[in-house]
């Protein structure tokens, strides 16, 4: 079980600092997830957290243990990512790019036993890619390469999973499917979630908790109904008043109404 | 409770099937290729200026093997053509193609780049360099044996490969593009100074020329003895980082994502890369071609794992150039062919004729 803790974190591309003082963590099982608008750093956030880039100050822990001094092989035991809208080369089949999946659990000279294939496949079958195995990635669509992407995480079998808008390709039943599998690990193993959603509903329906963004700061976080009210969804996407409580479970859904932007508003 | 409408659930067999039908096929590949190098170098040996029968010829090399015992109905003098001028020089060819093929697919995975060869950051430049002011200095040095134009060629290469690697650092990381450029810039420079030299060498323009076309011509067993563990070296640690090779074929980031020290596998694969390509140049000059068709082709037959596109580049490379080499020597007898017109003139029909079949516009 891994909990990861973000303290007072500050990231920056060069000199251009894109968040500020960032400080939130995700416990064993629990799904957080980070919303705002284009650009308010979520991405980054999570490159961070995979230690693609370091932090401009503050730190990230895993476990209490700075991810800094954690051996990249380690790392990739502990935290998995799924990337927003990966390459992958298309000369590879599916099968052998979800297998890439069991690299950490691997040494150096060894290759992919039994196990490491029925794991493989058991993903594959988790996310409805077991008709794709043979295929190769350049013949496949946006939503299977997202689908196949994900399986690859599910074959590395990390103590946490990181998740950048693993639904932009995705239509409504595979996104259903996908956040309900992710979901379901996170309770059932106890996986640290953070997901990276523009979906506000989506949000809404399947993180525990909710850090808002807006311009490299928190805007407000915690539960999806303290978060999602319209003075939150106005300040910081300048859209008028659009949440309802969705009619089955009362959480807040968001709908949109023709004609409420910013831009269209009166300069009263 | 809304039903929403979801696809069935799917079928999860716990068991991977074993369609892993093309892993087959290329460990068959592999096991064939190896037979064919076998057979394809007893084949050049028997061929020459001095015709010997092949089954004569099968029987002189299986006599040098420990435990076999054939006792010699042959003259001694067909042994020593055999064993003394042909077979070392077929072994180094094969050599030398294995090593420019597996070199040139190790740097063909790390750069993404389908016109990445083993000569793509600087060594050929470097290592001819080496090569004409070996040539030109004054100097009747041996090292171990041997002139100083190997050893210079070698420690051209290595030299030009280092610079670059230095050059192209950007912080703590090496990126593939200015790796290319800053190899492609230094190449440049390296033959510009090649060209001003063998324009005011008079004498050595002969030498020169012969070396930087590449031969096989006056190979001896104590240069396969030198070049062979270099080569030995090398692949080994190339195959060793095959798998995360793969990994890497995705970007850094999820190669780095997926456990992979990104900047360690790039430094040592450049080295064990560069290494061989500079053991097998140093003596046999600039073979061009192998290392950029031979990748290639196998993997537009096998694909494009890594662990099984270096091992069949490998000994592709090996049997082309052991072919090669055949024909320049034996097709205007006694004149030699230099080997780079014939590995283009028989390659390039070959390689052609494969990227005419597959439609597949993609290689990695």
């Amino acid at each position: 079980m891994v909990k990861i803790e973000v303290e007072n974190l500050s990231l920056a591309y060069g000199r251009n600092i894109v968040i500020r003082d960032l400080t939130f963590q995700a416990t064993p099982g629990e799904m957080v997830g980070l919303i705002g608008p284009n650009g308010s750093g979520k991405s980054t956030i999570i490159r961070a957290i995979s230690r693609i880039i370091s932090p401009h100050s503050g730190k990230i822990l895993l476990n209490g243990k700075s991810i800094a001094q954690i051996p990249r092989e380690e790392l990739a035991r502990l935290v998995g990512v799924v990337p927003q809208m990966p390459l992958l080369p298309s000369a590879f089949t599916a099968f052998e790019i979800v297998l890439m999946g069991r690299n950490p659990h691997l040494r150096l000279f060894q290759y992919e036993g039994e196990k490491d294939r029925n794991i493989t496949w058991q993903a594959m079958g988790q996310t409805a890619t077991q008709s794709l195995a043979e295929r190769r990635i350049g013949e496949l669509s946006g939503g299977e390469i997202q689908r196949i992407v994900i399986a690859r995480v599910l074959a590395q079998e990390p103590k946490s999973i990181l998740l950048d808008e693993p639904t932009a390709n995705l239509d409504i039943s595979h996104q259903v499917e996908i956040l309900d599998l992710i979901k379901n690990l996170c309770q059932e193993n106890s996986l640290a979630v953070i997901i990276a959603l523009h979906d506000l509903n989506l949000a809404s329906q399947y993180c525990d908790r909710l850090v808002l963004l807006n311009n490299g700061r928190v805007h407000s976080s915690g539960t999806p109904g303290e978060v999602i009210n319209p003075q939150n969804i106005k300040a910081v996407y300048g859209v008028e008043g659009c949440v309802y409580a969705h009619p089955v479970n009362g959480l807040p859904t968001v709908l949109l109404e023709a004609g409420s932007s910013r831009q269209t508003k009166p300069q009263a | 409770m809304v039903t929403l409408n979801r696809l069935k659930p799917p079928l999860i067999e716990p068991v991977a099937p074993r369609y892993f039908f093309h892993w087959r096929r290329r460990v068959y590949a592999i096991i064939g290729l190896l037979i064919a190098s076998v057979l394809v170098m007893a084949f050049a040996t028997t061929i020459g200026s001095v015709q010997v029968p092949f089954p004569t010829t099968c029987r002189i090399l299986l006599s040098q093997l420990p435990l076999v015992d054939i006792a010699p109905t042959w003259l001694s003098t067909t042994e020593t053509i055999i064993l003394q001028i042909r077979l070392p020089r077929v072994i180094l060819a094969g050599l030398v193609g294995a090593a420019l093929a597996i070199a040139g697919a190790t740097y063909q995975g790390l750069f993404h780049n389908p016109l990445a060869d083993p000569y793509l950051i600087g060594t050929a430049q470097g290592a001819s360099l080496g090569a004409v002011i070996g040539f030109l200095l004054p100097l009747q040095w041996q090292v171990m044996g041997f002139g100083i134009i190997p050893v210079f060629a070698f420690t051209g290469a290595l030299l030009s490969a280092a610079m670059v690697y230095i050059l192209a650092r950007v912080g703590k990381t090496v990126p593939v593009t200015t790796l290319i450029l800053a190899g492609v810039a230094l190449g440049a420079l390296w033959g510009s100074i090649v060209s001003y030299l063998i324009i005011t060498s008079k004498k050595q323009l002969h030498g020169i020329l012969f070396w930087l076309m590449g031969s096989f011509s006056l190979s001896e067993w104590s240069e396969v003895a030198v070049v062979l563990p270099y080569v030995v070296a090398g692949v080994v640690i190339i195959l060793l980082y095959s798998r995360s090779l793969n990994v890497m074929q995705l970007d850094e980031e999820q190669a780095k994502q997926l456990g992979i020290d990104v900047e360690k596998v790039k430094l040592i694969l450049l080295a064990a890369a560069t290494l061989i390509t500079a053991a097998a140049v140093s003596f046999v000059g600039i073979i061009g071609f192998v290392g950029i068709i031979i990748p290639h082709a196998v993997r537009l037959i096998w694909g494009p794992d890594h662990r099984f596109l270096l091992p069949l580049s490998l000994l592709a490379g090996a049997i082309f150039l052991v072919l090669a080499d055949l024909i320049a020597r034996t097709a205007l007898a006694p004149t030699e062919i230099p080997i780079g017109v014939i590995t283009a003139i028989c390659g390039v029909p070959f390689f052609l004729y494969l990227l005419r079949r597959r439609k597949r516009a993609v290689f990695f």
